[in-house]
């Protein structure tokens, strides 16, 4: 872990120093010379690892220090504020400049709130445990109708749920993803849908006997689940993230970041 | 009689004396101005909210009728399910409410034991948050390896609600049981009626009705709290209503889930305050 985590501030450093005289973002930011990120509280693996997003470590801290890297910002400009999810959303004055908690890129959400492009697509994962998959269970959607279902309720996996396995009874919805996850432990759910990252995270670290039964690709869904960074909405930043964000995507940075903090996401069964 | 006929000179209708022709005036004109100055701060309501620079951001946010109508129906189907664990919840809680108000009203030395633990559960249940119970019985309880359908979250987030709102009643009721006057024990006593006669056919009578008011607020709170039970798996109206405030981003759904609360809440209390009324004029 230490050695992967030096490697990407590596990585991160010396993209930053290269990048630091274009200064697209100039007088856009909440603060002069300072970037405001929000991430979730608390923040979890493995988008942040330990909670502690000023580390680096995690898929999302490394975003987050990329995409400013290459805006611009040294490491020192970067400054993390906390928000949930409705704080995200809701109208007026935002206290971030852009906001990265796996929020997924909807057009209805679009119409409130800016969306950078992409910086991942989540493939949406089936977590079990070892005696529902003991009971008969397999990763096919006509043993899945039959569970009893599970989801965070405000993650796409409930309209996923509604549109492609449609349980046969209805599913139980929670507040976060501890709670999903209690349920699945007090039996009361059979499994629960979660994107790829977190269902590994959740059936190996947060469960004794979770197992991630498979996982759906991210073109199985109408919308793809994609990841973007949250703004204000007409948020003149937007074109600053943007343009970090494809040079992320077009140099590979994007991709060795994923690589690195997401590997086991690779190696799930595909469910179809 | 005669001093109306002394009085008829200033009177416009006959039978009305100079007190209550002044006492009408009076009314008429505190109801003006009390319309008037209703109408003006609805007026500036009206006027200056939407001056306010982020209205166009709060009325797409929370007021959007294209949102509304895609998501009450679904949110009215939703309250289905709040009113069915209302139905189901509210005799428990006042069968469980009695019993514990009995219990603290034991009086015989014997019966201590009781009153300690009506006493420790008042005390208990009264002091721990709603939502808090609910966690820990609704994910606790079947965490012990109950076999469905017996873990069920709407089986145990009952058990908690009832728990704690008949707590609340219990003391409701006790205080109904000792505001009856101690003559009406001494009464039934001498009429040759034991301690749980007494207590059925002449205490609890009279102590349920005079505290139905104040039950009432109770069952109105209850019918809100209801909600909470949404944090431990059950899609009732306040989840439904996140759902679509998560896809939407949008917080029309809540607006039209608070609406659909009031409707029933609002005529609840109304009522309820109309019995408080009917009894304190009945009182007097």
């Amino acid at each position: 872990m230490k050695l992967t985590m030096t490697s990407s501030l590596a990585l991160l450093m010396s993209a930053g120093m290269a990048l630091a005289g274009g200064h697209c973002a100039a007088g856009k930011t909440l603060n002069d010379d300072v970037l405001t990120i929000a991430t979730g509280n608390p923040a979890y693996y493995p988008w942040v690892m330990d909670d502690a997003p000023e580390s680096k470590a995690g898929f999302e801290a490394a975003v987050a220090y990329a995409v400013a890297n290459r805006m611009g910002f040294e490491d020192a400009q970067v400054a993390w504020v906390r928000s949930s999810f409705d704080q995200a959303i809701q109208p007026g004055a935002k206290d971030f400049d852009f906001n990265l908690q796996q929020f997924s890129i909807t057009p209805e959400r679009e119409e409130i709130v800016d969306f950078s492009a992409p910086y991942y697509s989540a493939a949406m994962a089936v977590v079990t445990r070892q005696p529902v998959v003991d009971g008969g269970a397999e990763a096919t959607l006509a043993s899945l109708k039959g569970l009893l279902w599970g989801a965070h309720a405000s993650t796409t996996a409930v309209p996923m749920l509604a549109e492609i396995v449609q349980p046969d009874r209805d599913p139980l919805l929670y507040g976060d993803n501890a709670d999903v996850v209690e349920a699945m432990k007090a039996n009361q759910i059979d499994a629960a849908l979660m994107d790829l990252p977190t269902a590994l995270f959740t059936a190996a670290v947060l469960m004794d006997d979770g197992v991630v039964l498979g996982q759906f690709p991210p073109e199985r869904s109408e919308n793809p689940d994609q990841f973007g960074l949250l703004m204000e909405e007409g948020n003149p930043l937007k074109e600053c993230v943007d343009a970090a964000i494809a040079d992320l995507a077009a140099d590979g940075t994007l991709a060795a970041i994923e690589a690195e903090w997401l590997a086991e996401a690779t190696g799930v069964p595909v469910i179809d | 009689m005669t001093q109306t006929e002394i009085d008829s000179p200033d009177a416009k209708r006959p039978g009305l004396t100079r007190r209550q022709i002044y006492e009408a005036q009076v009314r008429r004109r505190s109801m003006a101005i009390a319309a008037g100055s209703t109408a003006a701060v609805l007026l500036a309501l009206v006027v200056l909210i939407p001056l306010a620079p982020g209205w166009e951001g709060v009325k797409k946010s929370f007021f959007n009728a294209d949102v509304f109508a895609r998501t009450f129906p679904g949110l009215l189907e939703a309250f289905l399910l709040d009113v069915a664990i209302f139905a189901w919840s509210a005799p428990l809680i006042f069968l469980l409410g009695l019993c514990i108000a009995l219990c603290r009203d034991a009086r015989s030395p014997a019966l201590y034991p009781l009153r300690l633990f009506g006493t420790l559960y008042t005390d208990i249940f009264r002091g721990v948050p709603v939502i808090l119970v609910i966690y820990l019985i609704g994910f606790g309880i079947p965490g012990l390896g109950l076999p469905r359908p017996w873990n069920s979250p709407y089986i145990w987030g009952t058990v908690a609600l009832v728990l704690t709102y008949a707590a609340y009643v219990a003391e409701v009721l006790r205080s109904g049981i000792e505001s009856i006057h101690h003559s009406q024990r001494a009464a039934a006593a001498s009429l040759g009626l034991g301690h749980s006669d007494t207590m059925r056919f002449v205490i609890l009578p009279q102590a349920i009705r005079r505290v139905v008011p104040a039950n009432m607020n109770l069952f109105v709170a209850l019918q809100k709290d209801v909600a909470l039970l949404s944090f431990i798996g059950p899609v009732e109206i306040f989840r439904q209503a996140g759902v679509y405030k998560s896809l939407l981003a949008n917080f029309t759904p809540y607006v039209g889930a608070a609406l659909i609360f009031l409707a029933v809440t609002v005529p609840a209390t109304r009522y309820a305050d109309y019995l408080m009324n009917k009894q304190a004029r009945a009182r007097s």
